[in-house]
């Protein structure tokens, strides 16, 4: 335990090795540590707003697809009622042509009927007054006889 | 040691604790350990002068194995320092604790190297004697601790202006009333005598222990082929343990380094 001037000599390597430390150690380590700080803080503050943003994409894409499904579900509802409906008119648009189809039948058959009874009528008046003809073995006068055959024919 | 010449337990023990002194004017005290010293410079310049290194290469990216390395030992001083200091701590205070603690730590380190095998080779390049652990040397321990003592009562003088630090000198701890004055006064000289006293005695007591029970054991293995394997044991055992003391010693002597300048900042 002698104390001499390795003091001081230590003393002044100590000076100059935290003059040293001060100087081109701690400074530019610390500033190089702290960027990558920072950079880091970054890199997950830029990871959590990833994060955060596919959440919310997720929650939107939740909302979009619900949407859709109800809109799809209205449009099937809409496109059902419609079909119904245009059966339902169809239906009704094909019962109404077949009555009318049926009426124009039914009234060419009643002309037809007509005609031919007409016709008919013409005939029986024609073999009636050739059967009267025969029968009187004389003529007898169309012309003056017609109201008679007429009448005749009327009650046929 | 060999034996060239009779060899006695005192004389082996003297000649492991003998400095390489080298006189630079007349009287005892001018005298300069030139081994502890040297090894102290060298120690410094290859720690620091490695840190610089790395650092002057770091980047901001991805980090070598190597800066990883450096930054933790820094991150780890600056984390100590910021749980102590307040104030800005980054300027001057926790570079001085990187400082003291990287040298303390490496100049402690010494203490593991084979005395006797390192004595041999400091031999053969013309160190009679050398001491390798400049820790184990009261200069050493007392240049650090007065250093600090002087960086103390320089930032003490600074916060607080000189006046404000006489001030404290006689009006703190016990207060202002001119009675108290004289206790102030002594109880404030007890405390800065006792600061550098015990913080550089801690270590150097500690380092020098460490060294003389190492040289008890080599002394107990030059007895015989017994004595050598329970040296050997004993010695591995010792060094492990060392290796606790040294870094200890080393973050006790960075803390108090911390705390005595810490406290220079704080007014009461």
């Amino acid at each position: 335990m002698n104390i001499n001037f390795s003091l001081f000599a230590q003393a002044i390597a100590f000076a100059a090795f935290i003059w040293f430390t001060v100087r081109f150690v701690w400074p530019p380590l610390l500033a190089v540590i702290e960027e990558r700080q920072t950079k880091i803080a970054d890199g997950l503050a830029a990871a959590d707003k990833g994060a955060r943003s596919l959440e919310e994409a997720q929650v939107r894409i939740q909302t979009m697809v619900e949407e859709a499904r109800v809109q799809a579900r209205q449009i099937l509802d809409q496109a059902q009622t419609r079909a119904g409906g245009i059966v339902e008119e169809a239906r009704e648009s094909a019962g109404q042509e077949r009555d009318r189809i049926i009426q124009t039948a039914r009234a060419e058959v009643d002309q037809q009927v007509n005609r031919a009874r007409d016709e008919l009528r013409g005939q029986v008046a024609a073999i009636a007054v050739a059967g009267a003809e025969k029968i009187l073995a004389r003529e007898i006068d169309a012309r003056t006889h017609q109201d008679l055959l007429d009448r005749l024919a009327a009650q046929i | 040691m060999s034996a060239e010449h009779t060899l006695t337990p005192t004389s082996y023990i003297q000649h492991h604790l003998s400095f390489l002194a080298e006189p630079v004017g007349q009287g005892p005290f001018w005298v300069l350990h030139v081994d502890s010293l040297l090894t102290a410079v060298i120690l410094g310049v290859v720690s620091l002068g490695f840190i610089a290194w790395v650092v002057r290469g770091a980047t901001a990216g991805v980090p070598t194995r190597r800066q990883a390395f450096v930054e933790v030992l820094v991150d780890f001083v600056d984390e100590q320092v910021a749980g102590i200091f307040h104030g800005e701590r980054r300027k001057f205070v926790a570079p001085v604790a990187l400082t003291v603690f990287v040298w303390v730590l490496l100049m402690n380190a010494m203490d593991f190297l084979p005395v006797d095998i390192m004595a041999k080779g400091l031999q053969a390049v013309g160190f009679e004697e050398f001491r390798l652990v400049p820790t184990a040397d009261v200069n050493t321990t007392f240049a650090l601790a007065l250093s600090v003592w002087v960086l103390m009562i320089f930032f003490s003088i600074r916060v607080k202006g000189l006046g404000g630090w006489i001030h404290e000198l006689f009006c703190a701890p016990f207060g202002g009333h001119p009675a108290l004055w004289i206790p102030n006064f002594l109880f404030n000289l007890i405390e800065l005598v006792s600061k550098p006293l015990s913080h550089s005695l801690r270590l150097f007591g500690n380092m020098y222990a460490g060294e003389i029970i190492f040289l008890l054991l080599w002394l107990w293995a030059a007895t015989g082929l017994v004595g050598t394997a329970f040296a050997a044991v004993l010695g591995l055992g010792w060094a492990i343990f060392h290796i606790l003391i040294v870094v200890l010693q080393a973050y006790i002597f960075m803390m108090l380094t911390i705390v005595y300048i810490a406290m220079a900042h704080e007014s009461h």
